[in-house]
């Protein structure tokens, strides 16, 4: 397990929990806790009752045969924007929420960016009867109208995140502060693989689901466990996170992260972390950030709300360090194309941050041989194994 | 002789210590606000160093180390200002900030500098003890230069023990769970918490810190502990100053009064 957080909350050299004294008990609680909480048989049973149930998962992974006829590749999508509110987010905030309620915890603070977490959120506290603060970005709150009223709508109070560029960033330092001003009380959710450990490692927990899930339906669609890619968009990295979870030790199969390239990676309009980042700690945790060569943290950009974070996971900026991901930068402009094209090849409407990785496929050059591009070969094991895996736990 | 443990030798109470973000409000005010915080009575500065993503901070601060930043200043720049100080400037000086600026200029770099322009210690709230201990506590130590660590109402008295343990200088009591600027005045409650700590007898002296503004706060904090830190406060007064010298030496002179024939 070369890739899982080491018992300091490191992976490789990123990671650890770079937070001030007054939100120790709270992450020490959680460190020590959450893994024992979460295998629980209480837990597991709400927790994959909820997925299943309240979710809708398994989400279908779906052969996008017009859109492998172009790239003369298989390509399947994982439908995680087919989750109840539109997007894997909540398969982690359904986790932490009973992780709070085991604790005690009365109320819930999360950023957001797209506004899907803070979506998924307020969904998961709607349901649970506690009471949420959405903190979003101001800009963010602008280009995400409809998903500030949905969350409205849940019962939840939206505060806007006025400093810096008013992004994911932003409304990010204002729920740690909130935190640090209510901490008995008050669970944090994180949305994604950041933040000080164990946030990280548990998200990604969480939304392994994803590649679980990835296993047994390609296991049963097409009689293997393993693709020869798994592409990702990375803005914090937890979709990514969960889709890699399983593979991560596979070196057979091939991670494919995609940042946003904003308006090109040198334009100085850019969310591509990886690609400008430096070593540095942001938000609790060592990983990569953009940020000057005095270590201010520089304000990102990307025209996707959900990527315009000037960081990644620590797991991911390990995945990059250790070469065991590749990753790619994807401009507005492509991710937009990407977007318009699957919608008109396949009748589905991605995301933008979706996009992103979708326009990698461009960049990738994937050789037929490589993919063995079959849809023959699927749609067979599609008419004889009908059976919807079952969201089983194999930790 | 490392400052910080000689006011604490010399002096067991009332200690006054001030924070200030460097490069506000403006500039080239560095060096002048250390020396009226010196001759109106400080007993120790904290210069802040400022940063972009401050999380610790409330609106007043973040503010001062926004404006620090557009007028210019970085940790390099600040080090430079420093350069004399030692010249004009004889109570310790601690330096506080976050972690990343630091770590972006050397560790190993940025204590040797230090320990040569005679800086005494560092707060940085978000280097916990444990990574303090792992990766930076013998670079600290082979310059001379001491780590303060924060605590606060969540902190068990287990933790406050490891931390009286592995601290050498003073211990920072942050007053309650609040970001900086957040509360104003000291509650009852507060006050039983101070008391809590004053009965562990700890090791190491204590300041309170976070909602001190003035000879009331400063005041009720010196009954428990060994004396205040003043920031938001502090900054307020910059904020509004026209005339640094006057404005300075009427503050603290305001904040100290009860005191005064005492230290002077
Ligand atoms: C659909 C979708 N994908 C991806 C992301 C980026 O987050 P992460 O990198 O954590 O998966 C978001 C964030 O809002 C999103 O809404």
């Amino acid at each position: 397990m070369e890739y899982n957080v080491n018992d300091k909350g490191f992976y490789g050299k990123f990671g650890g929990a770079y937070i001030p004294e007054m939100l120790y008990p709270n992450v020490a609680e959680l460190r020590d806790t959450y893994l024992e909480i979460i295998q629980e048989t209480a837990f597991q049973e709400q927790f994959y009752y909820l997925l299943k149930h309240y979710v809708g998962r398994p989400t279908p992974l779906y052969l996008a045969e017009r859109l492998s006829e172009k790239y003369k590749a298989q390509i399947y999508l994982k439908r995680e924007d087919l989750c109840h509110t539109g997007a894997h987010k909540i398969n982690n905030t359904i986790g932490q929420i009973l992780v709070a309620r085991k604790l005690g915890k009365k109320s819930i603070i999360a950023e957001t960016g797209a506004g899907q977490h803070g979506v998924a959120t307020a969904t998961v506290c709607a349901l649970m009867g506690m009471d949420c603060i959405i903190y979003m970005g101001s800009h963010d709150m602008e280009r995400q109208k409809p998903n500030v009223e949905r969350m409205k709508i849940l019962g939840a109070t939206v505060i806007p995140a006025t400093s810096g560029s008013k992004t994911l960033k932003d409304a990010t330092n204002e729920a740690m502060r909130h935190w640090i001003n209510h901490p008995q009380e008050t669970h944090y959710i994180i949305g994604s693989v950041v933040g000080p450990h164990p946030y990280p490692a548990m998200v990604a927990l969480f939304q392994s689901v994803i590649s679980d899930e990835i296993k047994m339906q390609l296991q049963q669609q097409i009689g293997r466990e393993n693709p020869d890619y798994i592409i990702a968009c990375v803005g914090g990295g937890s979709n990514a996170a969960g889709a890699f979870y399983h593979f991560m030790d596979n070196k057979d199969v091939k991670l494919v992260a995609v940042e946003a390239a904003g308006k090109g990676v040198n334009s100085g309009q850019s969310a591509a972390t990886t690609a400008l980042g430096t070593m540095g700690i942001l938000h609790g945790s060592r990983t990569l950030l953009m940020q000057t060569e005095d270590g201010q943290v520089t304000e990102p950009y990307s025209i996707s709300a959900g990527l315009d974070y000037p960081g990644i996971g620590p797991l991911h900026a390990h995945l990059f360090d250790t070469k065991r991901a590749t990753f790619y930068a994807v401009t507005d402009e492509n991710a937009m194309k990407a977007g318009i094209a699957l919608s008109r090849l396949e009748g589905i409407i991605p995301a933008i941050e979706t996009a992103h990785a979708l326009a990698a496929l461009d960049e990738m050059q994937l050789q037929p041989h490589e993919s063995r591009y079959s849809p023959q070969q699927a749609r067979r094991y599609y008419s004889s194994n009908r059976d919807c895996p079952r969201p089983g736990c194999t930790r | 002789m490392n400052r910080l443990d000689e006011v604490f030798q010399q002096k067991k109470a009332n200690i006054l210590s001030v924070y200030f973000t460097a490069g506000f409000p403006g500039l080239t005010d560095t060096i002048p606000i250390m020396t009226h915080l010196q001759d109106a009575g400080a007993d120790i500065i904290e210069v802040g160093i400022p940063y972009s993503d401050p999380v610790a901070d409330g609106p007043t601060i973040q503010e001062s180390n926004q404006a620090a930043l557009k007028n210019g200043m970085n940790l390099r720049l600040l080090l430079q200002q420093l350069k004399d100080v030692r010249k004009q400037i004889n109570i310790p000086i601690v330096l506080m900030g976050y972690f990343n600026p630091v770590m972006q200029y050397g560790i190993e770099r940025f204590c040797q500098e230090c320990h040569e322009l005679g800086v005494d210690g560092f707060i940085f709230p978000d280097l916990p003890m444990q990574m303090y201990l792992d990766e930076f506590k013998e670079a600290f130590e082979k310059h001379g230069l001491h780590n303060i660590f924060l605590i606060t109402p969540q902190t068990s008295d287990e933790r406050v023990r490891a931390i009286d343990k592995n601290s050498d200088s003073f211990i920072y009591v942050v007053s309650s769970a609040s970001i900086t600027g957040a509360k104003t005045g000291i509650s009852s409650e507060q006050e039983a918490y101070f008391q809590r700590i004053c009965d562990l007898k700890l090791k190491n002296p204590t300041l309170i810190g976070f909602g001190i503004s003035n000879q009331e706060t400063f005041e009720k904090a010196c009954k428990t502990a060994h004396g205040a830190i003043i920031g938001s406060a502090f900054i307020k007064v910059l904020e509004h100053s026209k005339d640094l010298k006057t404005d300075i030496h009427n503050y603290i002179r305001s904040v100290k009064k009860a005191h005064e024939n005492i230290i002077h």
